[in-house]
């Protein structure tokens, strides 16, 4: 029995090529994702281990449970005493005071690099005397940065951007740009520089105006003497440590990073496996097709392989070696196509300059699982038809129709398919009519699977439907139509497979254009500013910006959003500063009880419903607050507004908060100006500002806009990944027509002799595969939008108020047309075929 | 069937009666090259007249199914001229040909060659359909009579019996008014009582609606429903008869076989 099995699929190259394909670029997605998640994951573990190199301990400044302390606010900075002392620490080779933070710097177009992501600045650490060298940062050209107005870039940077030493570039913090002079280009090991980011170098008093205060650093690095371990350093840096800071030796700091790197990766991985997942179940349905196909016009064959006597186990299991064959080949081509996949991701990320270089890693787990997915993947999907196959009569030998797919078993699949359908819908009105969340994400569920399993009965009312348009191909048309519901099961397994990629790819665009509709809602509803300004990479701003703004002839009400941990009654809560007076005329928020009145005061407190409800407060109510430094005072209820998804918490006025803040920082400034929202008050406002490329200035449009190209980047990510999941339906929809012209040839040879030319074969294969492709999208797409609704009240019920079904028409009709496009694309081949087909030949009876 | 036969059989050309429907002058059919080169007919010169009804017959292998073929326009020609009414198939590119064969020739194949999707009537129209044209109803109503087919023309192929699908085919073929219908082996899948079936509406459609036939059989019986016999072996003509019965055809084949073996 093996020998035949392996013999059937060398016969049957041609017709399993489909199937291999379609097995094969689930394998090489999953095995990709494998490999190139391992290889980056390598890659910066390794370029993080060599950036702790130079470390062998490291203290930091430590918050500790906010529970136990007195002060609220983040752990102080390390003082140069520490250092001073840390350097004459017994076992101290040196001792380098660190101090860092976000440093914009503009490329020659006055842009951001790195749209202001990974831009960092730091001290150059020229010893205790100021006259030595930093380790960390050896000079590739020019010198040190030595005074205020000189910087060094790494030279990573330097290549990009194309400045050189003598060069006089933009740097921009929280507030105005500074023009510095480059007098160096360094190169370094640091992480974040390996991994696209840029540095930039300030001497070391510029440095700690700039990130802390004169005096400070963010972070002490030690590197142990001759014969001290680490661990030996460490206990003796314990010693020194200031209140609320730690000790941490490199290897861990590696270790931790390590990681992190890790989990960030196994995230990824998993993101994109599930895709693959989804791509491989869309192969199912082509693999159970292939070999239902198979078994189909095998009849005779395996009925005579039963008459001489093998066992009905005999023939299931020579299908099934079929299966492990096609399996093998495809999970081996796809082992190698998915290594390819990975090379060439390495390569463009690479390019991109956004990854440390290091070996692609291929892993005896990415092999062993890829291989197994590939096999048990094609078996399982041809284990139905080949049960089917041993149920085929010995007498089936001597007949000389095929066996007509049975009647019975589509009945109980349609009243399983009616049941959860029926089940499922009436969940749902149930859920809509109760709000019960579980109930209605039961139902939808159910719903989805029960209209998956009426796929065959659905085909035909819906392909009768496009009767009308089909007429205007004449017979073409006629015969497409009739063609495509011959064998309802092959149909709508053909359409399953693209529908799947269509229901999830409506179902997301759905959701997104709902979430889209109900942030612009709540923009608009919540925002009474004419501007909001912020970071670009939502660091927070200097306080600089409001007083700066709030003295422009321009601007006639603003405030500033400041955040500081406090305590209220005892609980920990996060309290939001904003500018009492103004505060009223800038934003709208829903008061159930009270008002803004009275803030300005610095005796009142405004909280949202959910907070006011879970301390039991009313308005008049008193509130105990413990500030960041530790102070305690008394507020009074003044208002308690809705809390929605942008606005939510507790607010005071500024003037209260600021006097215990140890840094003062805005998250972001609103204001409303004297001409409104334009063009030119926007520029007259970013001029007042510097032009600083890493301050934006927003209006209404400006935050629905940048909210808008997150959503269609997450979306663009998103379809990107479903697109294999197509690819893989437009092989099955290749295959199944492949299959059914090579049946049907007598068929096509009997038109071509009574007069259909080869156009009107081409025609008809190609409108059938229309039929078909359209068959799957309008169902993936009805789907999909259900799918959207019911993940869109999951959404709502969820606190996203203002979400509402918004339909994407646009891209309905958009979906619609790629339905279209896939079903003429995998007609290409089969038409062809069918139209070159020998008459003679196939009008001969065998 | 090698070329370097002698050519003797080239004196059974046309009869003048009735003008030729269809003509073969020096018709060859030459498969393959070198050494593996068949000579399927071997310029072959025949008239097939109108409102006549004319078997081929011929001991298998002797090119009778390839004449019918090159006549039909579904094969192509190595050498000679194939003439329906007065179109030279070999100038024919194949959107032409298919075009002449649509509108101007009727099939009836061997393995009916219905489709299982259509009904009977929709199997019957079938070449209209393909030609857009609209069937003629009184004559497709008599053609429907004549083949006895008015209760079941509802029924797709799989519910009718063989001998009612070839009826069906039969219809098929007469039904668009073709200047030839052209049956290969139309009775080889029917029991005996519907292969008569068949054969007597043939000879109906001849002699009351005035239709051309030419049918290629191996069976004396079916070819005796026809007006005239034209013999083939090893793809020339050998014979020519005119009205013939079961037993003057088997005698003839006889003759044949018994050539066959002393040669």
């Amino acid at each position: 029995m093996f020998r035949t099995a392996l013999r059937n699929v060398l016969a049957h190259k041609a017709r399993l090529l489909m199937t291999v394909l379609a097995v094969m670029l689930g394998v090489a997605f999953v095995a990709g994702t494998l490999v190139f998640t391992s290889t980056i994951q390598d890659a910066f573990q390794k370029s993080s281990e060599k950036g702790f190199s130079h470390v062998d301990v490291a203290i930091q400044p430590d918050d500790p449970d906010k529970d136990d302390k007195k002060n609220l606010g983040p752990a102080p900075n390390l003082t140069q005493k520490t250092l001073d002392e840390a350097a004459a620490l017994p076992g101290a080779k040196s001792a380098t005071g660190v101090v860092s933070g976000f440093a914009g710097l503009s490329d020659k177009d006055g842009d951001l690099v790195g749209d202001g992501w990974g831009t960092l600045g730091a001290n150059y650490y020229a010893g205790p005397d100021g006259k030595g060298s930093d380790h960390r940062y050896p000079m590739k050209e020019g010198r040190a940065p030595a005074n205020a107005g000189e910087i060094a870039i790494d030279h990573k940077t330097a290549d990009r951007t194309g400045y050189e030493v003598g060069d006089t570039v933009a740097t921009s913090l929280s507030g105005p740009v500074h023009q510095e002079k480059v007098v160096g280009v360094f190169t370094t090991d640091d992480g974040n520089v390996a991994a696209g980011g840029s540095l930039v170098l300030f001497d070391n008093d510029t440095a700690q105006k700039l990130f802390a205060e004169p005096g400070q650093y963010t972070e002490i690095q030690l590197r142990a003497a001759a014969g001290t371990t680490q661990q030996q350093l460490e206990t003796a840096a314990e010693k020194i440590l200031p209140p609320e800071s730690k000790a941490v030796t490199g290897q861990k700091l590696a270790d931790d990073q390590s990681k992190e790197i890790e989990s960030q990766m196994s995230g990824m991985q998993t993101a994109m496996l599930a895709f693959a997942g989804i791509a491989l179940f869309v192969g199912i349905f082509i693999i159970a097709n292939t070999f239902t196909m198979l078994v189909a016009q095998r009849t005779k064959e395996l009925a005579l392989l039963r008459a001489v006597g093998a066992s009905r186990r005999q023939v299931t299991r020579s299908v099934l070696i079929e299966a492990t064959a096609v399996g093998v080949i495809a999970a081996v081509a796809g082992l190698a196509a998915g290594i390819g996949i990975a090379v060439g991701l390495r390569s463009l990320v690479g390019s991109l300059g956004e990854m440390p270089d290091g070996p692609l890693i291929i892993s005896p787990t990415t092999i062993v699982t890829a291989l197994v997915v590939g096999v048990v993947v094609t078996v399982l999907a041809a284990w139905l038809p080949a049960r089917r196959a041993a149920k085929i009569p010995p007498v089936a030998a001597m007949g000389s129709m095929h066996a007509p797919a049975t009647t019975r078993s589509l009945i109980v699949r349609n009243s399983i398919g009616a049941v959860l359908a029926g089940g499922g819908a009436a969940l749902v009105i149930a859920a809509s009519a109760s709000g019960d969340n579980a109930l209605m994400g039961l139902g939808a569920g159910l719903l989805l699977i029960g209209v998956f399993v009426l796929t065959p009965l659905l085909s035909r009312p819906l392909i009768a439907a496009s009767a009308p348009v089909l007429r205007l191909f004449n017979v073409s048309g006629k015969l497409a139509r009739q063609n495509a519901v011959r064998n309802p099961r092959r149909t709508a397994a053909t359409a399953s497979a693209l529908m799947i990629g269509l229901t999830l790819i409506t179902g997301l665009t759905v959701i997104a254009s709902g979430v889209q509709n109900a942030i612009d809602k709540m923009a608009s509803d919540a925002i009474k500013a004419d501007y909001t300004i912020s970071m670009a990479n939502f660091e927070p701003l200097s306080p600089d910006v409001e007083e700066k703004l709030r003295s422009m002839d321009q601007v006639t009400s603003s405030t500033a959003y400041r955040f500081a941990s406090t305590r209220l009654d005892g609980e920990n809560e996060t309290l939001m500063g904003v500018n009492g007076d103004t505060v009223s005329g800038l934003t709208q928020l829903d008061f159930t009880a009270g008002s803004w009145d009275g803030l300005g005061g610095g005796k009142k407190i405004v909280v949202d419903d959910d907070t006011a409800e879970d301390n039991g407060w009313k308005v008049g109510s008193d509130v105990a607050v413990t500030y960041q430094d530790g102070a305690k005072g008394t507020l009074s209820v003044g208002g308690i507004y809705k809390g929605n998804a942008l606005m939510s918490g507790a607010m005071v006025d500024n003037r209260t908060l600021t006097p215990h803040l140890s840094k003062i920082e805005d998250m972001q400034v609103m204001v409303k100006t004297k001409d409104g929202a334009s063009e030119s008050v926007k520029e007259s406002l970013e001029k007042g500002l510097g032009n600083n490329p890493a301050v934006l200035v927003q209006d209404k449009e400006d935050l629905s806009e940048s909210i808008a190209q997150v959503i269609s980047l997450m979306l663009n990510i998103l379809y990107g990944l479903l697109a294999m999941a197509v690819i893989v339906a437009v092989l099955g929809v290749v295959n199944t027509l492949a299959m059914s012209v090579f049946e049907r040839g007598q068929e096509i040879g009997m038109l071509r002799a009574i007069g259909l030319d080869r156009r009107g074969i081409k025609r008809m294969v190609r409108l059938e595969s229309l039929v078909i492709s359209l068959f799957g999208g309008v169902l993936g797409i009805g789907l999909g939008v259900f799918l959207g609704w019911s993940v869109g009240e999951l959404i709502a019920s969820a606190g996203l108020d203002a979400y509402s079904l918004v339909l994407p028409w646009g891209r309905m009709a958009l979906f619609l047309a790629l339905a279209a496009a896939v079903g003429v694309l995998a007609a290409l081949w089969p038409a062809r075929r069918a139209a070159k087909m020998n008459m003679l030949a196939a009008i001969k009876t065998e | 069937m090698t070329t370097t036969q002698a050519a003797a059989g080239a004196s059974y050309a046309a009869v003048p009666s009735g003008a030729a429907a269809a003509r073969a002058t020096d018709l060859s059919k030459v498969y393959g090259q070198g050494e593996t080169k068949v000579v399927a007919l071997d310029s072959v010169s025949v008239d097939f007249r109108q409102a006549e009804f004319t078997a081929i017959m011929g001991p298998s292998g002797s090119g009778k199914s390839t004449l019918m073929h090159c006549m039909a326009g579904l094969d192509s020609i190595s050498s000679g001229s194939a003439r329906i009414g007065d179109t030279e198939l070999t100038s024919l590119k194949d959107k032409k040909l298919t075009q002449l064969r649509r509108d101007r020739i009727g099939f009836i194949f061997q393995a009916f060659n219905l489709l299982p999707t259509l009904n009977g009537l929709e199997n019957i129209t079938l070449p209209m359909d393909i030609a857009g044209t609209k069937p003629d109803k009184e004559w497709l109503d008599r053609v429907i009579e004549t083949v006895g087919l008015s209760g079941r023309l509802k029924h797709r192929p799989n519910e009718l019996s063989g001998g009612q699908q070839q009826r069906v085919a039969v219809a098929r073929a007469l039904a668009s008014r073709p200047e030839i219908i052209f049956g290969d082996e139309p009775t080889g899948n029917l029991d005996s009582r519907a292969g008569a079936e068949v054969l007597g509406f043939l000879r109906n459609s001849v002699r009351e609606l005035g239709q051309t036939v030419v049918m290629v059989t191996h069976d004396p019986v079916a070819a005796a429903y026809a007006d005239r016999v034209v013999f083939l072996a090893d793809g020339r003509i050998v014979d020519d008869m005119a009205d013939p019965t079961a037993e003057s055809v088997l005698d003839r084949m006889k003759d044949f076989d018994a050539r066959g073996r002393t040669s």
